[in-house]
């Protein structure tokens, strides 16, 4: 198990792949730029990932067009696009994809609208969203404000219509089709079929959108909600690295400015006020790495222990590490023209998205068997 | 070049020795000399001296064999300093015949060692160390103070760092000796510690004579030296798989679940922060050990340390404040000479003091973070007022 905790040669190979793209295509500054743009989604980038390097269809089945991948290179990617805040609907489409799969092996819905959605993503020609908002985690009880009609749904699944308001959801601006629950059920709708409207958000690259549906047409996608937490136990378990990913950038540009930074004569990264708070955080990331890598080489039971801890680890360190990033960099840091702040609204965001740290915490205390009284 | 050994030719080769030393009815010492000699012992060192010269990741792969053929190990837990410290600076500096004289007993458990480092007045600043050694003739005359030394009431031999010269900077005045344990002017005095305990001791060197041939390394050149026997010390650090909930968490997580009278919802997150970290820090060990056996030595290891220091302190002070009354009771406070150390087995109040002492041994938390700052991330060093000025010069 212990070797799990690694990378593998391939993983180092899709993480520098990433990585060189990112670098020539997602620099802070235009990053920043995007956020005060029409279009805060960058769809080109997007489509160079999902398309180019396969990102979008990674968990997708060889069958039918995808690599056939483990959420572990899911992972290393998220890694990289933490690194960059990349404003790019990876999270949010690998959710519908593990919601597309969870619903597909459960032979409880329609198979075919699951494959030929999958293979769609694969080929990059289209992406999709869950349309739920981004602060569930996986152990809620999710009752949405979606209703269905005809209730009961008729057989045919063209024939269902859905009606209502979905808040706060993430990466479904970018998104063709929206993987909507509704009355217990999951169903597809296409985008277009939907009133989105953008929310002014706290993390500036990762928009979320309101949603309403108003009549809108929707095919069944399976029965019950158990597709719905398992996609949601995958993202959160990716989401960690992604925070990983977050932390080690902030640590990174912290200590080169610290070295260059001079105050009193001396580079401001010698006294130990700083060193040691970055020693400290250093061992943080060190420890979100293993913890984030477990999360994603784990199944079952195990791994709804693994993702709580990673996500009530990880989400701390990465706030942690953009708060330091922010409070080391002094009034520079405090500035809309520096990077520190993209980090920091993404590092809060992120802790809140999936869970919180506490949230999950509390799922711990019942998986562990540490009750509350 | 010898010729590469693959993993099925060592797995044959420790299934002769078991087939040539039965464990049933080989004397204990007579396998691991056994075992020794045929290079079966730490895989990694180089043929004649017990090993050969294999990546380290297949040792497990020999521990596992002998351990499934019921033969007896050396008692690691025993001889970690000879083991973790003092052979690996052997190995590096010694000589041909140090090498062979030392290293054989030392992996055996034959010979016990210790590390005669820390002084009252040189903890964190190793190098500042008094302890003279003057040369006479052929051996040195050995004067001073040590502290901390564990095992050394039962050592045969101890690695030394003493002085030799005071009037170069404190660095490069050092000189690093193996010392007999049993010659004359050594005296070993239990060190006791707020546990009411003493696990370490003092030891006191009276014009201790040490021959020349005892030096590992040259005249001036002990700080070096040092510094491959800390290095290991770290390395050794590392740990392995430890099965989730062992250690200190483990016994606070029971004490919540078998005492629900206890239970305290203001101490329920701090339980589960805990509980969290302490998960944490198991599986950073368990990705340390994969990347040692990868053969990707990290930096991990001061963190690992600095990280079970503070877990453990935190979850041993929740412990105590968990259990109200039981809390207030101390179970012994009777001098003893623990042979090693366990958390557990002893009351809430000893794990809470002991608790303290891991952040001081085998470097002070502060001092590790400072490793990891200019070490790990390259930040700016200490500025050194004592750089360039003689040893003897210095306050003290």
């Amino acid at each position: 198990m212990s070797e799990a905790l690694l990378y593998s040669e391939p993983e180092e190979e899709l993480s520098a792949a990433v990585a060189d793209l990112l670098a020539d295509r997602a620099a802070w500054a235009s990053v920043l730029a995007r956020t005060e743009s029409a279009e805060p989604y960058d769809t080109g980038l997007w489509k160079t990932l999902g398309g180019g390097i396969g990102v979008a269809g990674l968990l997708v089945p060889e069958e039918l067009g995808g690599a056939g991948a483990s959420l572990r290179e899911a992972a290393v990617v998220a890694e990289e696009l933490g690194k960059a805040v990349a404003p790019v609907p990876f999270l949010g489409n690998l959710t519908a994809t593990a919601l597309l799969l969870a619903a597909r092996e459960s032979g409880n819905g329609t198979a075919a609208l699951a494959d030929d959605l999958l293979r769609r993503i694969a080929a990059g020609e289209q992406t999709a969203a869950v349309a739920i908002p981004f602060s569930r985690s996986p152990d809620t009880t999710y009752r949405g404000k979606v209703s269905v009609t005809p209730w009961p749904p008729r057989e045919d699944p063209h024939e269902a219509r859905l009606t209502g308001r979905v808040t706060s959801v993430a990466d479904a601006l970018p998104a063709d089709v929206l993987l909507v629950p509704a009355d217990g059920s999951i169903y597809v709708v296409q985008a277009a079929d939907a009133q989105r409207t953008p929310v002014t958000t706290l993390d500036m690259t990762r928009v979320l959108c309101d949603i309403e549906f108003d009549d809108a047409p929707g095919q069944m996608l399976a029965i019950g909600y158990a597709p719905l937490a398992q996609a949601l136990l995958s993202a959160a378990a990716v989401l960690a690295s992604e925070q990983l990913g977050l932390a080690e950038q902030c640590l990174k540009t912290t200590v080169e400015y610290v070295k260059t930074r001079h105050q009193f004569g001396r580079a401001v990264g010698s006294y130990q006020g700083l060193k040691h708070r970055l020693a400290q955080l250093w061992v943080q990331i060190a420890q979100a790495r293993a913890v984030a890598r477990y999360a994603v080489s784990t199944s079952g039971d195990e791994q709804v222990i693994a993702v709580a801890v990673a996500q009530a680890h990880c989400s701390a360190v990465a706030v942690q590490a953009a708060e330091e990033c922010v409070q080391m960099h002094g009034g520079i840091g405090f500035t809309w023209e520096h990077p520190a702040h993209l980090y920091l609204k993404r590092a809060k965001s992120a802790s809140i998205a999936l869970g919180s740290p506490a949230r999950h915490r509390r799922r711990l205390a019942e998986l562990v068997d540490l009750p509350a009284s | 070049m010898p010729p590469l050994i693959t993993q099925h030719d060592l797995e044959n080769r420790i299934q002769d020795l078991l087939a040539a030393h039965d464990p049933g009815t080989t004397s204990r010492l007579d396998f691991l000399h056994a075992r020794f000699d045929a290079g079966l012992a730490w895989l990694h060192y180089p043929p004649g001296l017990g090993g050969l010269g294999l990546p380290r990741g297949l040792q497990p792969v020999a521990e596992k064999a002998f351990a499934a053929a019921g033969a007896p190990d050396n008692e690691p837990q025993r001889i970690g300093i000879g083991l973790g410290m003092a052979a690996p600076t052997i190995l590096g500096f010694g000589n041909d015949e140090q090498k062979q004289r030392w290293l054989r007993p030392l992996w055996c458990g034959e010979q016990v060692w210790c590390q005669l480092f820390s002084e009252p007045g040189a903890g964190s600043d190793l190098a500042a160390l008094a302890t003279r050694a003057v040369r006479d003739g052929e051996d040195w005359i050995v004067n001073g103070q040590k502290v901390w030394t564990s095992m050394a009431h039962e050592a045969r031999w101890a690695i030394l760092v003493a002085r030799t010269d005071p009037d170069v900077p404190k660095h490069q005045g050092l000189t690093y000796f193996v010392l007999d344990m049993t010659a004359p002017g050594v005296e070993v005095r239990p060190l006791r510690q707020l546990t009411g305990e003493a696990e370490f001791n003092e030891v006191f060197l009276t014009d201790v004579r040490v021959p020349d041939g005892q030096r590992l390394g040259a005249v001036g050149e002990g700080w070096k030296v040092a510094q491959t026997t800390l290095m290991n010390e770290r390395v050794a650090i590392g740990g392995g798989a430890a099965p989730r909930e062992s250690g200190m968490i483990g016994v606070l997580a029971s004490a919540w679940r078998e005492q629900p009278e206890v239970r305290d919802p203001a101490l329920h997150d701090r339980l589960l922060t805990l509980w969290v970290a302490a998960e944490a820090a198991r599986l950073t060990a368990m990705r340390l050990s994969a990347q040692l056996a990868a053969g990707q030595p990290g930096p991990e290891g001061s963190a690992a340390k600095y990280a079970f220091a503070s877990l453990n302190q935190q979850i041993s002070g929740l412990e105590l404040e968990l259990l109200g009354e039981q809390g207030l009771r101390y179970d012994d406070w009777t001098m003893r000479r623990p042979e090693t150390v366990s958390f557990v087995g002893r009351s809430p109040g000893y794990r809470y003091l002991r608790a303290k002492g891991n952040s001081i041994e085998g470097g002070t938390s502060e001092i590790l973070l400072n490793i990891i700052a200019e070490r790990v991330l390259g930040l700016p060093g200490e500025i050194r007022v004592d750089k360039d000025v003689a040893w003897k010069d210095l306050p003290r």
